[in-house]
C-alpha cells in the first residue's frame, strides 16, 4: 500500500512506464484479454443494457438514502450477533482493526483482496503492531512479496510477467527444492496454493473486503474466483469485514442485480466462482466458521462527495472495466497513477480522496475518448467528472502558467469565430503545404510529445468547420 | 461526537436532509419490505426440462462436470465411479445432512467420515439448497448439515442437487431462503471450480478451493 502517493510525479512515472520493456510486455495481456472477454459476455446477455440502467438507478437511490440504509444495516448486523464500527479516517479504521486483532491475541492475520484496505494502509498498521499480515489472493500475494502495490483493482499483478513471479517465488520460498521447475503458470499457482494453505490454517484473524453490504439482512457479500476470501473468513476465530460506506445495497434482490453486471464488466464471467453471503458469526450448532464477526465501515472523504458534482463516482462497484478499456492505462499501467486507484475511476477518486493539489495530473491524462463511460456498469460519466476536476484545478490557479497562457490564447480565438476560422484555415493551409511531399511530419516545433512516438498526419482537404458547413448546405438541398 | 454520529451527520449535511423526512423513510421501508426485483434475464427461464438443460450447459461452460441421476440412491455409486476413473482414493467427507446420511455409502465401497474438514480431506460431498439455471450456480448453506469447510478445503467437491430445487434465477432462490427462516452464517453461491488468472491472464483451475466440481442432479 502507498501511504505517500507519488501521484504528483505522474509525468515522470508515465515516462518511465513507457520505457519499461517488461511492463509493456505484461500490459499487452490487459488490452487483449479483458476487452474481448467482456464483449463476449455482454453479447450473450440481451438484457445487459437494461441491467446497467437499473444498476445506475439503484445506486442513485442508495446514495440519496445512505444514512437510513446504514442505520438499517447496522441494526441487522447487531441482531445477527455481529458488531459494526464506524471509522472517519484511514487512521481510525486501522486503529479499530489493530485493536480487534490485539484483543484476540492475534499473531497472524490473513487477508482477502480489499482495495479499501490498500487505501487506508492496513498492512503497514498490522505489521507495525507486531503482527503478520498475509495477502491470500494470488495476485496480491505476489505483489506483497515484491513490496509493491496493486497496479489494477481486480488484477493486482497484471503488470508482471511469469518470469518475474518465478524469480520472486525462488527468492522467498527458500524451503523448497531449488531445482524445481517453475516455468509454467500452473506450477507457480500450485506452489502458492501449498504455501498459502499453511497460512490459512494458522491464521488467528481473517480480514476480507465486501463487494456489497445488504441492509435488509446485515449481510456482507464478497466475490472471488480463487476461494481465498472464503478460507480467509471461515478458518480463523475472528472475521473482520472492511468496507467503505457506499457499498450498501437495500436488499438481497438488489445485490443480485449488481452481481449480474459486476463479473461481466470485470472479467467477462457471468458470475464469479464464489459469491459468499456472510451474516454474523458461527451459529451454536455450526462445526466451523468464526466465533466473532466485525464490520468496519470507512468514510475517509466519501460523505463529503455526496451532494457535489462528484457524487456519481460513489456508484462505482470497482469492476475495473474503465481501466481495462482505457488507452492511457494500456500505455502506462496502474503504478504510474501513483496511488491506490488507477485508470479513469482513479483519475476521479484520487483527487477526491487525497486532494486535487496532489492528484491533479490524473484527470488531465485523458483524451476523453469516452470508452470508460461506455463500458461502466453503473454508467458513471467519467469524462465529465474528470473535466470537473480540470475546471476545479483551473479555478484554484493550480494549473501551470504555460498551460493557462495556452488556454487563454485558445479562449481568445474561440470567442471570435471569424478570427478562429481564419486562423485555423491559415494554419491548415500552411501545414498542408509543408507536408505536401510525405503527407506526414516526423517532427514539428512544440509537438515533441506527439512526434516522439508517432508521425503527425499532414492536413488534407478543408477545415472541419468548412466541411461541416458544406454538409449542412447539402442536407438542406 | 462519535465516529458513527459524525459520519451520519456528514452524510445528512451533504444530502441536505435531517433523517426524519417521512417520505424518505417511507421509500426506504417500502423497498426493504417489498424487495423489488431488477430485470430478470430470459436465459434461465422456461419449462423444468429447459431449465435443467440450461443449468447443465452453463455449469459445463464454467468447467464443472454434471450428471443426471434417476434417484439419490445412485449418488454413492456415481462418486465411486468418478474417484476410480480419476485414480483417487475411495474416501469421502460429508456433513450431517439426513439426505446424505440415508445413502448406502458402504455398498459403493466408499470410506465416509462425517464432520468439518481440517484440510486433510481430498474429497467431500455436500447437498445443495438450490441451483440457478441462468448461471449454472449451486447455492449451499453453511452449518452442521453441510459444513462450509467442505466446500473450500478438499480438492474434489461433489454436490447433490435435487432437480426440484433448481430455479431459473437467483431471485427465486432468495424467496426460498427467506421462507427458510433466518440466514445461516454463510450462503455460498458456487459457479464452477476454483480458478485464477492472476499470472499473465492465463486461466488456471484449482487456485485455493477445489480443482474439480462434480454436480449430480437427482430427478426423484
Amino acid at each position: 500500500m502507498t501511504l505517500h502517493p507519488t501521484t504528483p510525479d505522474f509525468k515522470d512515472n508515465a515516462h518511465q512506464a513507457l520505457h519499461d520493456p517488461e511492463l509493456q510486455k505484461a500490459l499487452g495481456h490487459v488490452q487483449h484479454g479483458f476487452i474481448y472477454k467482456r464483449q463476449s459476455a455482454v453479447e450473450r446477455l440481451p438484457e445487459f443494457e437494461t441491467l446497467r440502467e437499473s444498476a445506475r438507478d439503484l445506486k442513485n437511490h442508495v446514495l440519496q438514502n445512505l444514512d437510513l440504509y446504514l442505520e438499517t444495516y447496522e441494526r441487522n448486523v447487531t441482531s445477527s450477533g455481529g458488531q459494526v464500527h464506524f471509522a472517519r479516517t484511514s487512521a481510525e479504521a486501522c486503529e479499530t482493526i489493530v485493536n480487534i486483532c490485539k484483543s484476540h491475541g492475534a499473531k497472524s492475520v490473513t487477508k482477502g483482496k480489499s482495495m479499501v484496505s490498500e487505501e487506508i494502509g492496513l498492512n503497514a498498521a498490522i505489521e507495525a503492531a507486531g503482527m503478520q499480515a498475509v495477502e491470500t489472493d494470488l495476485g496480491e500475494y505476489i505483489i506483497q512479496l515484491r513490496g509493491e502495490t496493486p497496479s489494477h483493482i481486480i488484477a493486482p499483478a497484471v503488470h508482471l510477467t511469469k518470469e518475474q513471479v518465478e524469480g520472486d517465488f525462488r527468492r522467498v520460498h527458500t524451503h523448497l527444492d531449488g531445482a524445481r521447475d517453475l516455468s509454467e503458470p500452473v506450477q507457480l499457482l500450485t506452489e502458492a496454493r501449498g504455501v498459502l494453505r499453511e497460512k490459512f490454517l494458522a491464521a488467528d484473524v481473517g480480514i476480507t473486503g465486501a463487494n456489497f453490504l445488504v441492509a435488509e439482512t446485515g449481510t456482507s457479500i464478497i466475490v472471488t474466483n480463487e476461494g481465498n476470501g472464503d478460507l480467509t473468513q471461515s478458518l480463523p476465530k475472528v472475521h473482520i469485514v472492511i468496507a467503505s460506506i457506499e457499498k450498501i445495497v437495500p436488499t438481497l434482490e438488489d445485490a443480485s442485480l449488481l452481481l449480474r453486471v459486476l463479473a461481466r464488466s470485470a472479467t467477462g464471467q457471468d458470475m464469479s466462482v464464489y459469491t459468499t453471503l456472510s451474516t454474523g458469526p458461527r451459529r451454536p450448532q455450526d462445526p466451523d466458521g468464526p466465533e466473532h464477526y466485525h464490520v468496519v465501515l470507512v468514510d475517509n472523504g466519501r460523505s463529503a462527495m455526496l451532494g457535489t458534482e462528484f457524487e456519481d463516482m460513489l456508484r462505482c462497484i470497482r469492476c475495473g472495466a474503465c481501466m481495462n478499456h482505457c488507452p492511457v492505462y494500456h500505455a502506462i499501467g496502474g503504478h504510474a497513477y501513483g496511488w491506490v486507484y488507477p485508470g479513469p475511476m482513479g483519475a476521479v477518486m484520487t483527487p477526491s480522496l487525497i486532494g486535487v493539489e496532489k492528484g491533479g495530473h490524473l484527470p488531465n491524462a485523458s483524451t476523453f475518448c469516452g470508452r470508460c463511460e461506455s463500458v461502466c456498469p453503473v454508467k458513471i460519466p467519467l469524462p465529465k467528472l474528470m473535466r470537473h476536476w480540470r475546471e476545479n484545478e483551473f479555478e484554484r490557479h493550480l494549473t501551470p502558467a504555460v498551460q493557462r497562457f495556452g488556454l487563454k490564447i485558445w479562449g481568445f480565438f474561440a470567442k471570435n469565430p471569424r478570427l478562429y476560422s481564419f486562423a485555423t484555415r491559415a494554419a491548415m493551409t500552411t501545414l498542408a503545404w509543408l507536408g505536401r511531399d510525405k503527407g506526414r511530419f516526423a517532427s514539428l516545433p512544440l509537438a515533441k510529445g506527439w512526434t516522439d512516438y508517432r508521425d503527425l498526419p499532414a492536413p488534407q482537404g478543408d477545415t472541419f468547420q468548412a466541411q461541416w458547413r458544406k454538409r449542412q448546405q447539402e442536407a438542406r438541398r | 461526537m462519535s465516529a458513527r454520529e459524525d459520519i451520519l451527520s456528514n452524510i445528512r449535511r451533504s444530502l441536505g436532509v435531517t433523517g426524519t423526512e417521512s417520505t424518505r423513510r417511507a421509500a426506504v421501508a417500502q423497498r426493504l419490505e417489498q424487495t423489488p426485483r431488477g430485470p430478470i434475464p430470459a436465459r434461465g427461464q422456461g419449462s423444468t426440462a429447459t431449465r435443467l438443460a440450461t443449468f447443465i450447459t452453463e455449469a459445463t461452460r464454467v468447467s464443472a462436470t454434471v450428471v443426471v441421476l434417476d434417484t439419490a440412491q445412485a449418488v454413492p455409486e456415481e462418486i465411486a465411479r468418478f474417484l476410480r476413473e480419476a485414480n483417487l482414493p475411495l474416501a469421502l467427507k460429508r456433513g450431517e445432512d439426513a439426505r446424505l446420511a440415508g445413502l448406502d455409502w458402504q455398498a459403493a465401497g466408499l470410506d465416509v467420515a462425517t464432520g468439518r474438514s481440517d484440510g486433510a480431506d481430498l474429497n467431500a460431498v455436500s447437498y445443495a439448497f438450490g441451483g440457478v439455471s441462468e448461471t449454472g450456480s449451486l447455492v449451499l448453506l453453511s452449518g452442521a448439515d453441510n459444513p462450509v469447510t467442505l466446500t473450500f478445503l478438499p480438492d474434489n467437491h461433489f454436490v447433490v442437487l435435487a432437480a426440484a430445487d433448481l430455479s431459473g434465477d437467483l431471485e427465486s432462490v432468495l424467496v426460498k431462503l427467506r421462507r427458510n427462516g433466518a440466514l445461516p452464517r454463510t450462503v455460498n453461491i458456487v459457479t464452477g471450480p476454483s480458478r485464477s488468472a492472476d499470472i499473465e491472464q492465463t486461466l488456471l483451475l484449482g487456485a485455493h478451493g477445489p480443482r474439480r466440481l462434480h454436480i449430480m442432479v437427482t430427478l426423484n
